[in-house]
């Protein structure tokens, strides 16, 4: 209970919302992104995460795309970037969930071949641990 | 298809870039469109508009971004035009993986080039950029019910 916790963030009250959900156990941080990720969104889910490398030495990120609706370059953007400052801190970041159009985006940009996905959070948690 | 035309001006703020993606959705229901074209116009338009408010104006809240819709019979235009400062090198600026930031990917035209039929961009210095993207529109059988 001290170590886990979660919360939710609303990210901008106008008509393209995205809602964040966080969830922290040991150094792993899951979130779980609902909406649109763009260059409006994209800022919010930065700080979201580089607060908790920063401040609680999180070292895995997950991140549950199952009710992202959109994802464009400034999305992938971000993930590209909490990805290249985990990766010297000996980190990691894994996607779960990914929809299949937003996993095309994904696709196309190349992100599959840095970055690990996963089916579900189950199996993004089970990779890695205790190793 | 019936000739249309949509103009939407708008702040140069991240959030009217939702805005525009709205507004080609329903365009694109409304052309009958499958839903997967549907997604990738809307990720070129959200791409040409991020580039103009990112870019063009430099996050500067305080300028105007254009989006022109243009349905013909057969092709819908989508122009998104800035009056920001405008790109030094075009054609270095659409290559994959070119951008001024690192946490970007550069890979903004890639989208708009991959999603849609034809793409021009014309920018001058301190004047603006005008990015032109069209997608052909197939038509559809009488019988197709």
């Amino acid at each position: 209970m001290d170590d886990s916790e979660i919360n939710s963030t609303d990210i901008n009250l106008g008509g393209m919302v995205l809602k964040l959900e966080k969830k922290i156990e040991r150094l792993t941080l899951l979130l779980r992104l609902d909406g649109e990720l763009d260059m409006h969104t994209a800022s919010m889910v930065r700080q979201a995460i580089d607060i908790e490398i920063e401040k609680r030495g999180i070292r895995t990120v997950i991140l549950n795309f199952q009710n992202v609706r959109f994802v464009d370059s400034s999305g992938l953007g971000v993930i590209l970037g909490r990805y290249k400052k985990l990766l010297p801190m000996g980190g990691k970041l894994k996607i779960t969930n990914a929809p299949p159009h937003i996993y095309k985006i994904m696709e196309l940009s190349g992100l599959p071949k840095i970055i690990n996905f996963y089916m579900d959070e189950a199996h993004a948690y089970e990779e890695g641990r205790g190793a | 298809m019936k000739a249309n035309q949509l103009s939407l001006t708008f702040s140069s703020i991240s959030e009217n870039v939702g805005i525009t993606r709205l507004l080609i959705a329903s365009v694109g229901a409304q052309l009958d469109l499958s839903l997967n074209d549907i997604e990738e116009l809307k990720v070129a338009v959200s791409e040409a508009v991020s580039n103009a408010i990112i870019h063009g104006y430099k996050n500067n809240p305080d300028h105007i971004v254009y989006l022109n819709l243009d349905i013909a019979k057969d092709t819908l235009k989508i122009v998104v035009k800035d009056e920001g400062c405008g790109i030094s090198n075009v054609e270095q600026a659409m290559q994959p993986a070119y951008s001024t930031d690192p946490e970007r990917m550069g890979l903004g035209f890639v989208f708009m080039q991959s999603f849609m039929d034809e793409l021009q961009v014309e920018s001058t210095l301190e004047v603006g950029t005008t990015v032109t993207m069209i997608k052909h529109l197939k038509q559809t059988p009488i019988s197709s019910h």
